[in-house]
């Protein structure tokens, strides 16, 4: 069998929009993609968790409420202290510019904002997953 | 990538990334690493108790399977789930939902959770499937459950090769016939009326009763049938001391021995296969002869069933 | 609506004018598209003529305002007696932070007040739980216990000011504390004037705020009801809302189809705990989404009046026409907005709030220019005020009702979406309902795949998104945004320590005790937790106590 993809989607906190994270969902499973839906209202721990044991490639998490700056900080320490620092993390949602920079600095790979077409999320996916 | 040898020793310490690596490995099974992982961990399995968990989509089983898991670490018992989930034939790619329902295990240490796409070639399904079960069983988990939606061959394959087969039906979705018809019936040793607090749950029960009467296959162990509302944990303590039930059956007929015999026989024969094909096709695929072959045959000058005389004749040579 | 002589003679007319003039231009100019469709992929057509509305009968179909079946409009005068409520959706950190901004609104000509909670108040967690990490003060205002209550409408006078509160889970808790306020106002209950947003049904389907699974979710809800019914009477007890629906990607006809489905289920389960239909219908009200198909979300608002005025007369039995009339709240599509070029957004809202008007609504949210990255700031807040403002000061529109009424466009429209709505009854019904619907993933699969349509479209051009997928810039927009103070978090959780160490603790251990017991027996909830937070048990308490009754639900998730 070959390799294939493997990428963890869910939705940390407590908001319950999931049409955007849906949407994307779907188009990197048409890409070709294993994509792991875990759904809404994650614990930074539950998240970290399941992308170690099911072994996965990449995470998108997806963030609207405006809690970003406490998760996403939260998820990449806990990656950190599990040695799972290589699992690529990416997000989106309602995120300012400035805290995108700031979020890149912590080790987030990339965040795609609204209107972000779901072929550049999968093209970014193929090309940063380590082989 | 890392040494799949320093990775099984990991696994073995416990540690469960090197888990989770191995179960990648055997999945994409990438120059022959299944066979160095399962050559390594063979010492170290036969221990786990293998349940498989089958009803169609919807019918409640990730629930279920959340619930048993919960049971069974009351009771002190590890639990490693196998959730497979059917891959898109036509994009290779699959999206893998079960998690949803087991978040509360998802931090339990006690608890490994791996979710698997059907993926697409021949057999590979259950061989997969195996091999992580295999893993998870040298990773010292005491309980194994396999989740499946049991649609096609290699998907019923894999439950039957289950110590205990528990199948899921659900009151008024109308495909409790349909499952019967799958041929799920042969091969459930319990059978679960989920979402039993519906409308029809007596009825459902009923109709298996009289299908498990019409079963040629007389058992001495007859499957019994659970009602269960597994949204609030109702029916599980009963479902669990039936699964335990009958595994003390199938040890004390030392049919448990048996079964893991088929399973052995059934995995050789799979591997066998397989490598079969891999190696000795694949080889001849490439070889010249066999693409004159397939050219004489276009042109109607030989027939298939001579071809492949032929190119038995060959494959004889060379071994 | 025409003799049928003259039908004829029309569409003769129409058969020439298509073989004649129009033929000879398209013979040598091909139209821009080869379908034209609207943002819910419903076919238009070239030209609406009398043709398409042959069938129509006006005193059946459209009447006269304020009268049955309400297809233009509840009230007689509709925006000619008073204009609708200019309601501003707000709420941002501490109940004095948000506090001030309400003072802010009612100074710049805001008519009445609509609360947005933070998400740990909606999902029942006090600031101090390890889920609230991140989200306190961040969505909405933060809630845990009456004296945030006391903080957030202080000044404000409860007798006067009508507030919308977006609440479902905990609604009954946070009604309770509304209530406990006006008190100390020495406003009694039968004077308070608002809504709750109570609609549970959508939340499974839709908005993922839910915490106890259905069953016990619908008991909450007719709780409210039937007690509000008694001692709050002028208070709307649901607000049965599609915005979320469309916001989650839904059609149009899908928003009115899904939310009207709630509807009657809300109606039939109070029919059956034994409550009098006249009694509690005339104060169910909706929520819909004003999306930026202009015609067809003002046909939907249309058709949604004449569906709803039918079900409640023909299925339920209302007599009084009050619970017929479907009143509404609308809001802009904040899925319309785009983080490109943000200034756009300002005219996609104006277009927005203009079908809203001309679909007849009583209340209106615009959303602000700058929503696709934060909460709004207070300057584009007024903007978006503006808007309203000048809609219903300067256009004219409202000068006269229902002012598209008897378009040959708007009518068959309006039949269109009537049409296909009540097929959707007829599936939700074969599948046994809204609540067995929702559990074999019914409105998710529906909704699922009309957002990855639309994406789609939207990626392949087929769908134009101005400033997106075309007269793209790649410039960046400067915008001066709203920023919560981090602090809050850290300031709540200190409030609940010092809170709980104020009150009378033993006092609070009772009342949850008396909460738990009416949990699991059969009466109303709602005196129980009215109770409870006059005593200052915060919201996290109670819900703990509910959520150890109740269970919590699980989502349902199709792709």
């Amino acid at each position: 069998m070959d390799k294939k993809i493997r990428i963890l989607m869910a939705k940390p906190g407590l908001d319950g929009h999931d049409r955007g994270i849906k949407v994307v969902a779907r188009a990197l499973r048409d890409a070709g993609m294993e994509v792991v839906y875990t759904g809404l209202h994650q614990t930074p721990e539950q998240i970290v968790e399941a992308a170690i044991q099911e072994d996965v490639d990449a995470m998108g998490l997806s963030i609207l409420s405006g809690a970003h700056m406490a998760l996403f900080p939260k998820i990449i320490d806990l990656l950190k202290s599990n040695n799972a620092e290589d699992i690529l993390v990416t997000g989106g949602g309602i995120i300012p510019k400035e805290d995108i920079e700031e979020l890149k600095k912590m080790g987030v790979s990339a965040i795609f904002g609204p209107g972000t077409p779901t072929t550049e999320i999968i093209k970014y996916i193929e090309e940063n997953v380590k082989n | 990538m890392s040494d799949s040898a320093e990775l099984v020793k990991r696994l073995l310490k416990g540690d469960r990334r090197a888990a989770a690596k191995l179960i990648t490995l055997v999945e994409n099974d990438n120059n022959g690493q299944s066979a160095k992982i399962m050559h390594l961990l063979h010492p170290h399995t036969k221990k786990a108790y293998i349940v498989g968990v089958t009803g169609a989509p919807g019918s409640g089983k990730s629930t279920l399977t959340d619930r048993l898991t919960h049971e069974l670490r009351t009771k002190e018992k590890t639990v490693g789930v196998i959730a497979v989930d059917p891959t898109s034939p036509f994009t290779g790619g699959a999206l893998l939902g079960d998690r949803i329902r087991m978040k509360e295990s998802c931090t339990d240490k006690g608890v490994f959770i791996r979710s698997m796409g059907t993926r697409g070639s021949l057999g590979g399904l259950s061989r997969a499937t195996n091999n992580a079960i295999r893993i998870l069983d040298a990773f010292g988990k005491d309980f194994i459950l396999v989740e499946t939606v049991g649609a096609g061959q290699s998907e019923v394959d894999i439950v039957n090769s289950a110590y205990t087969s528990i199948v899921i039906l659900v009151p008024g979705m109308g495909d409790d016939i349909q499952a019967i018809k799958a041929g799920i019936l042969e091969i459930g040793d319990i059978f679960v009326v989920n979402k039993a607090d519906r409308d029809g749950a007596d009825r459902t029960v009923m109709e298996l009763e009289m299908m498990l009467e019409l079963n040629p296959k007389k058992n001495v162990w007859r499957p019994p049938i659970i009602k269960t509302i597994a949204s609030r944990g109702e029916g599980v303590e009963e479902l669990l001391s039936c699964i335990e039930k009958h595994r003390s059956y199938l040890e004390s007929n030392n049919l448990l021995e048996k079964r893991q015999d088929c399973r052995n026989e059934s995995e050789l024969m799979d591997v066998l296969s397989y490598r079969i094909n891999k190696y000795l096709l694949d080889d001849l695929k490439q070889s010249g002869s066999y693409t004159d072959l397939l050219k004489k045959i276009c042109e109607q000058k030989i027939d298939i069933y001579t071809a492949a005389d032929e190119i038995l004749k060959i494959l004889w040579k060379k071994s | 609506m025409f003799e049928k002589d003259k039908l004829e003679e029309l569409k003769k007319e129409k058969k020439e004018w298509e073989e004649g003039s129009l033929k000879k231009v398209l013979d040598k100019f091909a139209e821009r598209k080869d379908e034209f469709m609207s943002i819910s992929d419903a076919p238009i057509e070239r030209l609406y003529t009398p043709e398409e509305v042959e069938g129509l009968d006006y005193s059946e179909k459209i009447g006269y305002p304020g009268q049955f079946p309400f297809t233009r409009g509840v009230q007689p005068t509709m925006y000619r007696g008073k204009l609708w409520t200019m309601r501003q959706y707000a709420g941002f950190g501490s109940a004095e932070d948000t506090n001030k901004r309400y003072k802010y609104l009612l100074d710049q000509g805001q008519t009445g007040l609509s609360v947005a909670f933070d998400l740990p108040t909606q999902m029942g967690y006090d600031s101090d739980h390890q889920m609230a990490l991140g989200e306190v003060g961040k969505c909405g205002v933060s809630i845990s216990s009456l004296k945030d209550m006391e903080t957030l409408f202080d000044g404000i006078p409860l007798d006067k000011v009508s507030t919308s509160m977006t609440i479902n889970s905990t609604a009954a808790i946070l009604l309770a504390m509304y209530i406990a306020v006006a008190g100390k106002q020495g406003v009694p209950p039968d004077k308070i004037t608002g809504t709750i947003q109570n609609d549970l049904l959508k939340e499974y389907i839709a908005r993922g705020t839910y915490i106890f699974p259905p069953a016990p979710s619908m008991r909450i809800v007719t709780d409210i009801f039937d007690y509000c019914s008694k001692n709050v009477p002028r208070w709307n007890t649901i607000s049965i809302s599609g915005y979320h629906i469309r916001e989650a990607g839904s059609t149009a006809a899908q928003e009115l189809a899904f939310t009207l489905a709630n509807g009657m289920t809300y109606v039939d389960s109070a029919i059956k705990k034994g409550l009098d239909v006249d009694k509690f219908a005339p104060r169910l009200s909706f929520f819909f989404n004003s999306h930026n198909d202009f015609f067809e979300e003002i046909a939907k608002f249309r058709a949604a009046r004449r569906i709803w005025a039918k079900i409640m007369a023909e299925k339920f039995g209302a007599k009084n026409p009050k619970s017929m009339m479907l009143r509404f709240h609308t809001q802009t599509a904040g899925c319309s907005l785009t983080a490109q070029q943000p200034y756009n957004n300002i005219i996609r809202t104006t277009l927005e709030a203009l079908s809203a008007v001309l679909g007849g609504t009583q209340s209106l949210h615009t959303n602000s220019m700058d929503e696709a990255f934060a909460l709004p700031s207070e300057e584009s807040v007024k903007v978006a005020l503006r808007t309203q403002q000048v809609i219903g000061f300067e256009s004219g529109v409202a000068n006269t009702i229902d002012p598209l009424a008897g378009s040959y466009f708007i009518e068959a429209l309006t039949d269109k979406i009537e049409k296909e709505v009540l097929e959707y009854f007829d599936q939700i019904e074969a599948l046994g309902g809204v609540l067995a619907a929702l559990e074999r993933g019914f409105f998710h699969k529906e909704i699922a795949n009309a957002s990855y349509r639309y994406q789609k479209e939207v990626e392949a051009a087929e769908k134009i998104v101005v400033g997106v997928n075309k007269f793209t810039t790649g410039e960046e927009t400067q915008m001066n945004l709203l920023k919560v103070d981090p602090g809050v978090q850290k300031k709540q959780e200190d409030q609940i320590k010092a809170l709980k160490e104020e009150r009378d603790n033993k006092k609070v251990e009772e009342l949850l005790g008396g909460i738990r017991q009416a949990a699991k027996g059969d009466d109303n909830l709602i005196p129980y937790i009215t109770e409870a937070v006059k005593e200052y048990a915060t919201l996290g308490e109670i819900c703990d106590v509910l959520r150890d009754v109740f269970g919590e639900y699980k989502e349902q998730t199709v792709f």
